[in-house]
């Protein structure tokens, strides 16, 4: 007995088995199953997984899905926020797992071309004998994708200083949607002719399949220096992000964590945070030798200047590293305070921090959940993590609204809807707060022209009433809630 | 929880895996967030890709079994049999989710139910009536011994169709340690302290070696070793396999056992056999008249590698000249998360060197007698393991768990590669240059 349904085609099911081995085509619902999630709180199962080994076998998935009139949606780790990886309208989930190789790494022109199933850390790992790194750094590098990453224009703490990762990736070979193999863009830096590269970077897995990644690489830079500073009030934690950057430093990363975040972190890394304080900084300034340390004695005076109670400084790769492990493991530390958390990804101007912060906490104060923050404070990208548990009746919903309430305060504040994580499918409603109706016309023209329509992960970016259908009446619910001029 | 309004039928309330004695809780499922922190730590999902075989998918199986959204169909089964219990997972997981727990909850319920696959109801039939049961135990020792002895082994491993088949059969040869119960070493001086070994159940016959090493390193740091009498296998390839009633007997008569020898610490050389017998608390939680002896005797458990990187060490008298490159047991690096003690054991000898190979941690797919049940998958690790060896130069691979040795050893024979497998206390051994003080 199953409480959903599994759409069976088997002429589908065969004809994918045909193209890429009887192995590596699931269609059993327990199989299907554990592709229904990411590591968001949405839910939808495909119709059948398939795990292509090479970019001719996803352009014959991409070929027969289109045959049968299913929608393809792509799958990296699965360790997405926005439900970009969801089947949210059934039909071929093309997993990428098995397309894992670096292809070629050229130190030299200082770039490599990878596969998209190469985990984000292994290029930089796979490189590092040269002295080069990839840098764009999600918090989940560890397990991550290459290809995830081109979706959804991943970001990631140093992305302060070093852009996300549209300013690292110079060519893509993709699947079109007539099952097609083509390049865009190539190996040199600025190609003539449109920047369809960056067009297909964040572009969410709306309008082709990535199989192949030619991306930049950077020199290891000579220092780098990190900084962990504990303040007693986020508030004074908010402003010395902003004294920090009126300074003129700009640092290679600049992340807080307030109370709740450190508190769950603290049980999983046992970094030594004080119970009681409000929040934490760490700050890491690269570069050459004397630049770095001048910067490092600059963000020390000014921390110290905000009341500061206590500062940690790490030079050695390993101090470093111990530093960073509470900050790199929060997300998934939190399941340590509640049994699920929803991750929002607003983006407001730094000067607004402290305000907004306060509005966050307020507002899930009035709806009654615990929020923890952990979100680069440098660019003004918040994530709050809005703690509950999905087994109690209605809250989820709850959660959605208050999540409404906290994008619109973003909004509201001069910010926007997501700073990396992308719109997908949770945001997509929201997408007209920020975009005139002609906006999302030309986005969706940009569509028609890659003539995907509905082929690749529908129901994803632009808003709409339609699709997951139970799902869409809560959001406008959750959007009503938000304000009266939500629409406007 | 909540089941979906017109949810019903008979079946899938009996199938439900909480619904049982072993219930898998709520709280210990609930923790997953799948984050995806876990799945490059996995052997299973790093070699396959699929979801179905990683850490998140399997808790997710589990969870949507005991909702009654699918049921315990033998593929799902099978999902949940092909992990190695490593517990990798459970080490890097940032969200502290019990998995090991959670897994043997699992297996426990499947095994329950009725629905269990052949081979696994096969597998533990075996580890109920032959490992559980020194005599028996003993003679199938014996058919391994002459196997190896008689040339058997040697003349199967070069046909090609059968090599494959039987490399990953545990190799036995050398002494048997003798089943004699009692003291078993003395300090040369007086005594810092009495500890009681366990002997277990395929140690003394496959690698009677690393017990007598194990006394006299013990005995040289001043210990006095007994071997209580009356104590069994620990009964953790029974737990890991979902037989709980037959490892809780074991763990009783381990507990009678090991409370009567009143040692001072319970030394176990073999990281798997540690880890359970640090978890007699859990697994006889329930038992009234049991819980509290099995909690404190688990507090006492210690790994040989753990108490003598403990104390101050004896330093070594004698040289090995070696490179050495250490395998840490996943029972001992990640349910225990004991991974520096081995190596600073090693780094006390004199002239050994130490060199990592890539991930030491790694599962080297020997995982009890999963080589044996799931032989293709513990054939690919182990052939990555042996490559990552191989990379290293060394000429001696250390570790600290049988099921290790073996899997290594046959490692080295498939790819006819020279070097020795030890436990890391026989290289402490030969440093004390086999002092005969003590035995």
């Amino acid at each position: 007995m199953l409480d959903f349904q599994v759409v069976t085609n088997p002429a589908l099911i065969r004809d994918l088995r045909r193209a890429v081995g009887a192995k590596w085509v699931l269609d059993a619902p327990e199989d299907l199953i554990v592709y229904e999630y990411d590591a968001t709180i949405e839910r939808g199962m495909p119709e059948a997984v398939v795990l292509p080994d090479s970019d001719e076998q996803v352009a014959a998935a991409v070929r027969i899905a289109r045959r049968h009139n299913v929608p393809v949606t792509a799958r990296g780790a699965g360790t997405g926020l926005s439900g970009g990886a969801i089947p949210c309208d059934g039909g071929v989930v093309i997993a990428t797992s098995r397309m894992n190789r670096i292809l070629e790494v050229d130190p030299e022109n200082r770039l490599a071309v990878v596969e998209p199933g190469v985990i984000n850390l292994d290029v930089s790992e796979a490189v590092a004998p040269y002295g080069l790194y990839y840098a764009p750094d999600p918090s989940s590098q560890k397990a991550c994708t290459m290809g995830g990453n081109v979706a959804e224009n991943a970001g990631g703490p140093h992305c302060l200083r070093y852009g996300t990762t549209t300013n690292h990736v110079l060519g893509l070979q993709i699947v079109t949607p007539e099952g097609d193999l083509l390049w865009l863009g190539d190996k040199t830096p600025d190609p003539p002719g449109y920047d369809l590269t960056g067009l297909v970077v964040g572009s969410e897995g709306t309008l082709c399949i990535v199989t192949k990644i030619i991306v930049r690489l950077l020199d290891r830079p000579q220092s780098t220096v990190t900084l962990l500073a504990i303040f007693d009030e986020v508030d004074q934690a908010s402003r010395a992000v902003s004294a920090i950057i009126g300074q003129g430093i700009v640092p290679a990363a600049l992340e807080m964590m307030d109370r709740n975040t450190m508190r769950a972190v603290e049980e999983a890394v046992h970094a030594g945070y004080p119970p009681d304080a409000g929040a934490v900084l760490l700050i890491e300034v690269d570069g050459l030798e004397e630049e770095t340390r001048e910067q490092a004695d600059s963000v020390r005076a000014l921390c110290d200047e905000l009341g500061a109670r206590e500062l940690r400084i790490g030079f050695s790769l390993e101090d470093r590293e111990r530093l960073w492990a509470g900050r790199k493991g929060a997300l998934g530390a939190l399941g340590r305070l509640a049994p699920s958390y929803y991750i929002l990804d607003g983006v407001v101007p730094r000067t607004k921090l402290p305000a907004v912060l306060r509005g966050v906490y307020e507002a899930c104060d009035r709806f009654g959940f615990q929020v923890a923050n952990v979100f680069h404070a440098g660019d003004g990208n918040l994530h709050p993590n809005i703690l509950f548990d999905e087994r109690v009746p209605g809250a989820t919903q709850r959660v959605l609204d208050l999540g409404a309430v906290i994008m619109r305060l973003c909004v509201d504040a001069g910010g926007t809807i997501t700073g990396e994580h992308g719109v997908g499918y949770e945001k997509r409603n929201y997408m007209s707060w920020i975009f005139s109706e002609d906006d999302l016309e030309v986005m969706g023209r940009v569509k028609l022209a890659f003539g995907t329509g509905g082929a690749f992960n529908p129901g994803k970016v632009f808003p709409s009433s339609k699709g997951c259908g139970e799902v869409s009446s809560r959001m406008k619910g959750a959007i009503a809630k938000a304000g009266p001029d939500a629409y406007v | 929880m909540d089941r979906p309004a017109g949810f019903s039928g008979p079946f899938v309330r009996q199938r439900r895996i909480r619904a049982g004695p072993n219930a898998v809780s709520d709280a210990d499922l609930s923790r997953c967030v799948h984050c995806g922190l876990c799945l490059q730590h996995c052997p299973t999902y790093t070699e396959t890709g699929l979801e179905t075989e990683s850490p998140r998918g399997r808790l997710y199986l589990i969870k949507a079994i005991a909702e009654g959204r699918i049921e315990a169909t033998p593929t799902a089964v099978g999902h949940l049999d092909l992990c190695l219990q490593c517990r990798n997972c459970e080490a890097v997981c940032p969200s502290g989710v019990p998995y090991g727990r959670i897994m043997e909850g699992a297996r426990a319920e499947v095994l329950a139910n009725g629905r269990t696959p052949l081979a696994w109801r096969l597998r533990t039939l075996f580890l109920r009536e032959v490992i559980a049961r020194p005599g028996r135990m003993a003679a199938l020792a014996a058919c391994l011994r002459l196997y190896r002895a008689s040339g058997l082994r040697w003349l199967a491993e070069r046909v090609p169709y059968v090599r494959d088949r039987v490399v990953l059969a545990p190799t036995v040869s050398g002494p048997t340690f003798p089943p004699k119960a009692g003291v078993l070493g003395r300090p040369q001086d007086k005594a810092r302290g009495r500890v009681a070994l366990l002997t277990g159940c395929i140690m003394p016959h496959a690698f009677g070696r690393v017990h007598e090493a194990t006394v006299r390193v013990l005995a040289r740091n001043g210990f006095e070793v007994v071997a209580p009498p009356g104590q069994l296998c620990c009964g953790a390839l029974h737990t890991h396999s979902g037989d709980r009633p037959t490892a809780r007997a074991l763990a009783r008569r381990n507990v009678d056992a090991f409370v009567e020898a009143n040692a001072d610490a319970i030394v176990v050389n073999s990281a798997g056999c540690g880890s359970t017998m640090k978890e007699y608390g859990e697994l006889l939680a329930d038992d009234p008249e049991y819980a509290d002896k099995a909690e404190r005797l688990a507090g006492l458990v210690k790994d040989v590698t753990e108490l003598l990187a403990g104390l101050p060490l004896e330093p070594p008298s004698g040289r090995v000249e070696a490179l050495v490159t250490y395998q840490d047991p996943c029972h001992l690096a990640h349910a225990q998360r004991i991974s520096s003690a081995p190596r600073y054991l090693l780094s006390a000898i004199p002239g050994l060197r130490l060199v990592e190979m890539a991930r030491p941690d790694r599962c080297c797919g020997g995982a009890g007698v999963y080589s044996l049940a799931h032989r293709d998958m513990s054939l690919d690790l182990l052939d990555g393991k042996i490559q990552d060896v191989a990379a290293t130069g060394a000429t001696m691979i250390a570790t600290a768990n049988p099921g290790c040795m073996a899997q290594l050893e046959a490692g080295l024979r498939r790819y006819r590669l020279p070097g020795r497998v030890v436990h890391v206390v026989e290289l402490l051994d030969e440093a004390y240059g086999r002092s005969p003080d003590g035995v």
